[in-house]
C-alpha cells in the first residue's frame, strides 16, 4: 500500500520544508484534548458554584498540588519505560520523617536537611532500579516492597509520631506575599518543564522511550538499557523526596501516616495525561493535566457539596472515561 | 476403481497461497491411506505452507482439496483436527507448567459438573503414553521437567491420542536422540499398518530413506514430482530435484562485481555454544561480501548473534582489522562500538521499535551525532529531521513523513528502516540475518544494490539466507553450515547449487551414529 511511488513523490514535496509554526501547532494540538477536558471542568463546577471561579480557589488548588505533581512526574518516567512505582506514597512519607526528625529532634536548619531527604528518596528509588533491572524482577514485586519498607521505616524513625514543625518551614508551601502562588508550586512547575525537556529533547528521554517500546530491540541497537532504567527509578525516588519536603511544608507537619495511596492517585494522573501502563508512550506536560484534572476535580466536588464516596466515584468515572477516550484517540491516529 | 478412490487419504490440486509474493504455486499433492509421505525441498519451497494450509492453520488463496474424497476446506485447525487432521509442529505447543495428562487431553479434560475426573484424565493419559511406548512419563510429571525430546514425543502422543487420521509431521526427530527415533519409527509404522496417512518433512534424508513410502519435491512454491523412495539409490539423488534449473543462477549474474581487497576486515575462530554452534572459523576481507546457507536450525542465525555479542559466547575468538588481539564483546554496544552492525532477522520482534516513528528509529543508534556536548545530550531535532530525510530519500522508504510509525509501513519499507539505522551509524563489518525475507521485489533490488555499495566502500559484509539464488546473486564467497558447523566454503569459481544443497543436509545424514555422540564431538 504505502509502496507506489505516485503519492509518495507528491507528499515528499510538500513535507520537507517542515516549518517550526507547524511543529508547534502539532504539539498544541496534542494538549488540546486534555486542556479542553479541564475547561469543561472549570466551567461545569463554575455554573454549580458561585464560589469556584474564584483567584482564591484556584490559587488554594494551585497549592496544593505540588507534591502529586512532582510525583506523577517522576511515574511517567517510570511507566514509559515500562515499569511501575508503588512505593511512592511511602517514600514521600519517609521523606518526610527524615525532615521532621532532623528538624524537631535536632533542630537542624531547613537547608540543611533538604539534602538528606532528596538523598534518601533517591538511594531507595535506585534501589528499586537496581533490583528490578539486575536481577530482572518486574518492578510491580520491587517496589511494592520498598512501598512496605519505607512506611515500616518512617514509623521507626517518628515512633509512629507526627511532628510539629511550624514557620520554619511553612514559608516554602504558603502563597509568596502579594503574589498567589507557593514557592513550591512554582518549583513543581519547573520539574514539569525539566521532565518533559528531558523526556522529548535529549538522549536520555529518547532512550526511556525507546526501551519501554521494545527493550530487546534497543539492546540490539547496541544500547545499554540497564543504566537508563536504573537512572529512571532514582529519579523517581529523589523525587518522591522532594515531594515529602513539599507536602511538610504544606502541612506544617512530618506525618508518617501522609501520602498513603498516592501511587494511584499518580498512575491515575499519567494515565488520563495519555500515558501507556506498557510502556513507550507519555508526555509530561500531559500527565501535569491529569494532576489538574484529578485537583480541579476533588476541589469542584467538594464545594458543591458532594460527600465523599461520591466523589470517590466521580473521579474513579472519569479516569475510566479519560483512558477510552485516548484508547479512541490512538485507534483514530493509527487508522488515520 | 472404488478401491482406489477409498485409498486415498488426501489430495490437493492447483494449490495457491500468496503473503506478500506467491508462496505457493498451483502445487498437487496425493497422500494415501496408509502410507509415509515424505515432503522435500530447499527452505522456502513451501512445504511449511502446503502444511499449514492442509491443518487448517492459515487459508489457501486458491485451489481444491479433498480428505477421503469429500471437499475439504478448513476454517481452522479445530476444524481440521474435528476430521481427524492432526499437525506436530517443530516449535512445542505444550503448555509447560500443566502435567503431562492435563497437557495429552487439553480441551477434552473428562468431568462431571465442571469437576475434573482426575482418576479418569490420569488412566486415559496413562493409555496414550503406554500406546507409544512411553512407560517412563509419568502422567502427574510437570511438562516443563522433561527433556525436549520427550516433550517432542509427548507432543506427537497428544496428536495420536485424538481422532488422527492424517499426521503432519514437521521435523519431529531434530530434538530426538536416536533411541527415541528408533521407537517414533516403530510407532509410525504402525500408524501405518493401521491406515493413517502420513505428511512427513525432515532434513535428514537417510530417515526418509528409511520410513518414508514415496517422496514429493517441492522448489519454489512449485510442485515438481512424486515418485518412490525406493527409486533413489543412494537417496542423496533427490537433492537433484530439489535444486534443479536453478543451478543455471548460479552462475547468471555477469555483472557481479569483487570488490574484495587484501585486508582482512574480520576473524572468528572456534566460535562455539551449546551444540547450536561449534567451533566455526572464518574470516571476511575488507569488500567481501560473505554469504552463510544453511537449513533454518543450522546455526546460522545464533552464529551471528554470537558475533554480536548478543549471546554468551562458550568459547571462540573474533579479531578485527588484521589486529592479533581477539576483542571480546559482552553486549552488543560493544559490537557496535567496535564497528559492528546487525539487521537482524526478526525486525518486529528486536529489530523495531515498532510504534515509533521512521525518525526515532533510523537515529537509535546514532545519538552522538545528534548532541553537541558529550553527557548532557540534547538532541538537535533539525539535525536529526534533516539526517532521517536524506537517509528516508536514499533508501527509498515509502512514507507519509518521517513521523509516520513504522508498523503501518509495508514489509519492505521496515525493512528498510532496519537497515538504514546502521547506515547513518555506519560501520566496518555489516551482519544480515535473512535480510529480504518476506519483502517486496522492489525492496530486495534495493537492498541487494545497497551490499554493492558497502562492499565497495570497503566495508566486510555477512549475509546469513535461506535463499540461495540471493547469495549466489550478491555474495563473493558462501560458507555452508549444517547442524551447528562450517562445513565448507565456495567461490564463485567453486560453488554450485548441487554441491552446497549436498553441503547443507551433510551434517544430518549420519543421524543414527551422530545424534547422541555427535553433539559433543
Amino acid at each position: 500500500m504505502n509502496d507506489s511511488p505516485a503519492p509518495d513523490s507528491k507528499t515528499l514535496n510538500v513535507d520537507v520544508p517542515r516549518s517550526a509554526s507547524r511543529n508547534l501547532m502539532s504539539s498544541l494540538l496534542q494538549y488540546a484534548g486534555l486542556s479542553g477536558v479541564l475547561a469543561l471542568l472549570i466551567l461545569i463546577f463554575s455554573l454549580m458554584s458561585t464560589n469556584f471561579l474564584t483567584v482564591r480557589t484556584l490559587t488554594s488548588v494551585a497549592n496544593q498540588i505540588p507534591d502529586l505533581t512532582v510525583i506523577a512526574v517522576g511515574m511517567t518516567l517510570v511507566l514509559i519505560i515500562g515499569g511501575i512505582d508503588l512505593s511512592v506514597g511511602s517514600l514521600l512519607a519517609l521523606s518526610s520523617a527524615v525532615l521532621g526528625v532532623f528538624m524537631v529532634d535536632y533542630g537542624w536548619p531547613l537547608w540543611a536537611v533538604v539534602p538528606i531527604c532528596l538523598s534518601v528518596g533517591a538511594f531507595c528509588g535506585m534501589l528499586n532500579g537496581v533490583i528490578s533491572v539486575k536481577a530482572g524482577i518486574p518492578s510491580f514485586i520491587v517496589t511494592l516492597g520498598m512501598l512496605e519498607m519505607a512506611r515500616g521505616s518512617a514509623y521507626l524513625i517518628t515512633d509512629s509520631q507526627t511532628k510539629y514543625i511550624g514557620s520554619s518551614i511553612e514559608w516554602i508551601g504558603a502563597p509568596i506575599k502579594g503574589f498567589a502562588f507557593s514557592p513550591v508550586f512554582l518549583l513543581s512547575l519547573v520539574i514539569v518543564g525539566l521532565g518533559q525537556f528531558l523526556l522529548t529533547r535529549t538522549v536520555f528521554g529518547r532512550y526511556c522511550i525507546a526501551i519501554g517500546t521494545n527493550a530487546e530491540a534497543v539492546r540490539m541497537s547496541g544500547i545499554r538499557t540497564a543504566p537508563y532504567s536504573i537512572t529512571v527509578f532514582t529519579i523517581s525516588g529523589l523525587l518522591c523526596g522532594l515531594a515529602g519536603i513539599m507536602q511538610t511544608s504544606r502541612l506544617s507537619t512530618a506525618d508518617p501516616n501522609a501520602a498513603v495511596g498516592l501511587e494511584l492517585a499518580a498512575i491515575a494522573a499519567c494515565v488520563i495525561g495519555g500515558t501507556s501502563l506498557m510502556g513507550g508512550r507519555g508526555s509530561v506536560i500531559n500527565t501535569f493535566f491529569g494532576v489538574l484534572i484529578i485537583a480541579v476535580l476533588q476541589t469542584g466536588l467538594a464545594q458543591v457539596g458532594a460527600s465523599d464516596p461520591i466523589k470517590r466515584v466521580i473521579t474513579g468515572a472519569v479516569i475510566i472515561v479519560a483512558v477510552l477516550l485516548d484508547a479512541a484517540r490512538q485507534r483514530w491516529k493509527r487508522g488515520g | 476403481m472404488n478401491d482406489a478412490a477409498r485409498t486415498l487419504r488426501f489430495t490437493a490440486h492447483n494449490l495457491c497461497k500468496d503473503y506478500v509474493v506467491r508462496v505457493l504455486d498451483g502445487v498437487q499433492f496425493e497422500l494415501r491411506a496408509g502410507e509415509i509421505h515424505a515432503l522435500l525441498g530447499a527452505n522456502g519451497a513451501g512445504k511449511s505452507t502446503l502444511c499449514r494450509i492442509i491443518s487448517g492453520l492459515t487459508p489457501a488463496t486458491s485451489g481444491r482439496m479433498t480428505l477421503n474424497g469429500v471437499t475439504y476446506d478448513p476454517r481452522d485447525k479445530r476444524f481440521a483436527e474435528s476430521l481427524g487432521v492432526q499437525i506436530v509442529q517443530q516449535e512445542l505447543n505444550l503448555i509447560p507448567t500443566l502435567t503431562v495428562a492435563e497437557n495429552l487431553l487439553l480441551g477434552r479434560y473428562p468431568e462431571r459438573w465442571g469437576i475434573i475426573d482426575r482418576k479418569l484424565l490420569h488412566a486415559q493419559a496413562r493409555l496414550a503414553l503406554d500406546q507409544f511406548g512411553l512407560h517412563e512419563i509419568h502422567v502427574d510429571q510437570i511438562v516443563g521437567s522433561l527433556g525436549v525430546g520427550q516433550q517432542q514425543m509427548l507432543e506427537i502422543a497428544a496428536a495420536l491420542d485424538r481422532n488422527c487420521e492424517l499426521l503432519i509431521l514437521d521435523e519431529p526427530t531434530a530434538a530426538l536422540s536416536a533411541g527415541e527415533t528408533e521407537r517414533l519409527f516403530a510407532r509410525l509404522d504402525e500408524l501405518r499398518q493401521q491406515g493413517v496417512g502420513i505428511i512427513y518433512i525432515s532434513h535428514r534424508l537417510d530417515e526418509i530413506a528409511k520410513i518414508a513410502d514415496r517422496l514429493t519435491v517441492l522448489r519454489d512454491g512449485k510442485y515438481v514430482s512424486t515418485h518412490a523412495v525406493a527409486e533413489f539409490q543412494p537417496i542423496e539423488g533427490v537433492i537433484d530435484l530439489m535444486s534443479g534449473e536453478a543451478q543455471a543462477a548460479a552462475h547468471a549474474n555477469q555483472n557481479h562485481h569483487s570488490y574484495t581487497t587484501e585486508r582482512t576486515m574480520i576473524r572468528v575462530a572456534d566460535m562455539s555454544r551449546d551444540e547450536v554452534v561449534q567451533d566455526v572459523s572464518f574470516s571476511v576481507q575488507a569488500g567481501e561480501r560473505y554469504g552463510i546457507a544453511g537449513l533454518v536450525g543450522s546455526g546460522r542465525t545464533e552464529l551471528l548473534r554470537l558475533i554480536f555479542g548478543a549471546d554468551r559466547l562458550d568459547g571462540g575468538e573474533i579479531f578485527l582489522r588484521g589486529a592479533t588481539k581477539p576483542v571480546r564483546f559482552r553486549h552488543p554496544h560493544e559490537a557496535v562500538k567496535a564497528g559492528l552492525a546487525m539487521v537482524t532477522e526478526d525486525r518486529k520482534q528486536n529489530g523495531l521499535l515498532l510504534s515509533q516513528s521512521i525518525r526515532v528509529n533510523t537515529t537509535l543508534s546514532s545519538m552522538e551525532l545528534l548532541t553537541r556536548a558529550e553527557g548532557i545530550g540534547i538532541i538537535n531535532l533539525r539535525r536529526e529531521r534533516e539526517l532521517v530525510e536524506a537517509e528516508r530519500e536514499m533508501m527509498q522508504i515509502h512514507s507519509r513523513d518521517i513521523e509516520q510509525s513504522v508498523d503501518t509501513l509495508s514489509g519492505g519499507n521496515q525493512q528498510k528502516v532496519a537497515v538504514a539505522k546502521w547506515l547513518l551509524k555506519g560501520a566496518d563489518v555489516f551482519l544480515f540475518d535473512e535480510p529480504t525475507r518476506g519483502i517486496d521485489v522492489a525492496a530486495r533490488r534495493k537492498i541487494h544494490q545497497l551490499f554493492d555499495n558497502l562492499a565497495e566502500e570497503g566495508k566486510a559484509l555477512i549475509i546469513v539466507s535461506s535463499d540461495l539464488e540471493e547469495l549466489f546473486e550478491t555474495c563473493d564467497r558462501i560458507g555452508v553450515m549444517s547442524a551447528g558447523n562450517l562445513v565448507s566454503e565456495y567461490t564463485r569459481a567453486t560453488w554450485s547449487y548441487e554441491t552446497i544443497m549436498q553441503d547443507c543436509f551433510s551434517g544430518y545424514t549420519q543421524h543414527e551414529t551422530n545424534t547422541v555422540s555427535g553433539a559433543t564431538v
